[in-house]
């Protein structure tokens, strides 16, 4: 059972997700209009809260549940492949209305036409394994 | 016992969410982010060994493949048992623009006159749902996260890849909405 804690830490986040109404279509709309500050609020207190807490995790070196040391492994910075990646990122999102995350919680809360965009993003990730090295980076 | 059937405001669901970073590190020593489970998936359902993922290579994230199962179930949960059916009150500038292009049900978290099992052979939504699913799954590749690894387990840790992502997911949103997605619509 040690994956029982990732299932149970992935329902909380599914729950949220959909309580938060990030995955809604509309609310990805209007956050592109900056008609609303709701994504703006979710977001940003996400990663405020995220940041503090890793810098508590740094600052008293805390331990993972097995009495590991916490490792925090940075992005790997790839100016041309962040901002071109991000860029088809982005047109996907406004798109579908919809991240990773939140096509699975969609799927889950009745919308099932969402697997149609699983699959084309498993396709778009199969394909970028494809072409990776004729990429620049 | 209101909340569990209302939605919940950005300062609640948002420093919740933000818990996830802490989380993941405590209960598994991982960081936070979804999309690398699309290449898991890969890794799993092809048997081809390309340089992004080898064919075995899922059996290493698993752990994160239960997490996005636990996700799909949250989905069941909270869309069956915690909502109270009403819709989302939308900024107005967004419900007369999306108004303007046809799309008037806003009851429910998608456009049901562009998401629905009838139109599955339309041009508007073989682009809508799998091309645009196809750019979020190339995109978070290429790019090295989403929304989850990018913009909140990254930009958390101060990481300038995940800056330099969240302007580009930014870029690409502002385009699509503006410029291309009414004529989408239109077709």
């Amino acid at each position: 059972m040690k994956y029982a804690k990732f299932l149970l830490l992935g329902i909380s986040f599914g729950i949220l997700l959909i309580k938060a109404e990030v995955v809604s279509w509309f609310r990805i709309q209007e956050m592109f209009l900056f008609d609303s500050f709701h994504m703006y609020g979710v977001i940003g207190s996400a990663i405020v809260v995220g940041a503090i807490s890793i810098q508590i995790i740094k600052k008293f070196n805390l331990k993972s549940i097995d009495g590991e040391p916490i490792v925090l492994k940075p992005k790997p910075l790839k100016k041309v492949g962040n901002l071109v990646g991000g860029i088809c990122f982005g047109l996907g999102w406004a798109l579908t209305g919809a991240c990773p995350a939140p096509l699975f919680a969609l799927t889950g809360a009745g919308y099932s036409i969402m697997i149609l965009a699983i699959i084309g993003a498993t396709i778009g990730t199969f394909t970028y394994g494809l072409v990776k090295n004729r990429l620049p980076h | 016992m209101d909340f569990i059937f209302s939605s919940w405001p950005w300062y609640v669901s948002g420093p919740l969410i933000g818990l996830m970073v802490p989380a993941m590190l405590y209960i598994g020593n991982k960081s936070f982010g979804v999309s690398s489970t699309l290449r898991s998936m890969c890794s799993m359902c092809v048997p081809l060994n390309v340089d992004l993922y080898r064919k075995n290579d899922w059996k290493n994230d698993i752990w994160n493949l239960v997490f996005l199962a636990g996700i799909l179930i949250g989905g069941i949960v909270a869309g069956n048992f915690m909502t109270d059916g009403s819709p989302i009150v939308l900024g107005e500038a967004t419900v007369e623009r999306l108004s303007s292009m046809g799309i008037t049900d806003l009851s429910s978290l998608l456009p049901q006159e562009v998401f629905n099992w009838d139109d599955v052979f339309t041009l508007r939504l073989f682009i809508i749902a799998i091309v645009g699913g196809f750019f979020v799954g190339f995109g978070a590749r290429y790019a090295g996260g989403c929304t989850s690894g990018h913009a909140i387990m990254g930009l958390s840790l101060f990481q300038l890849a995940s800056l330099i992502a969240v302007i580009g997911f930014f870029i690409g949103g502002l385009f699509m909405t503006y410029f291309m997605l009414p004529t989408i619509l239109s077709l």
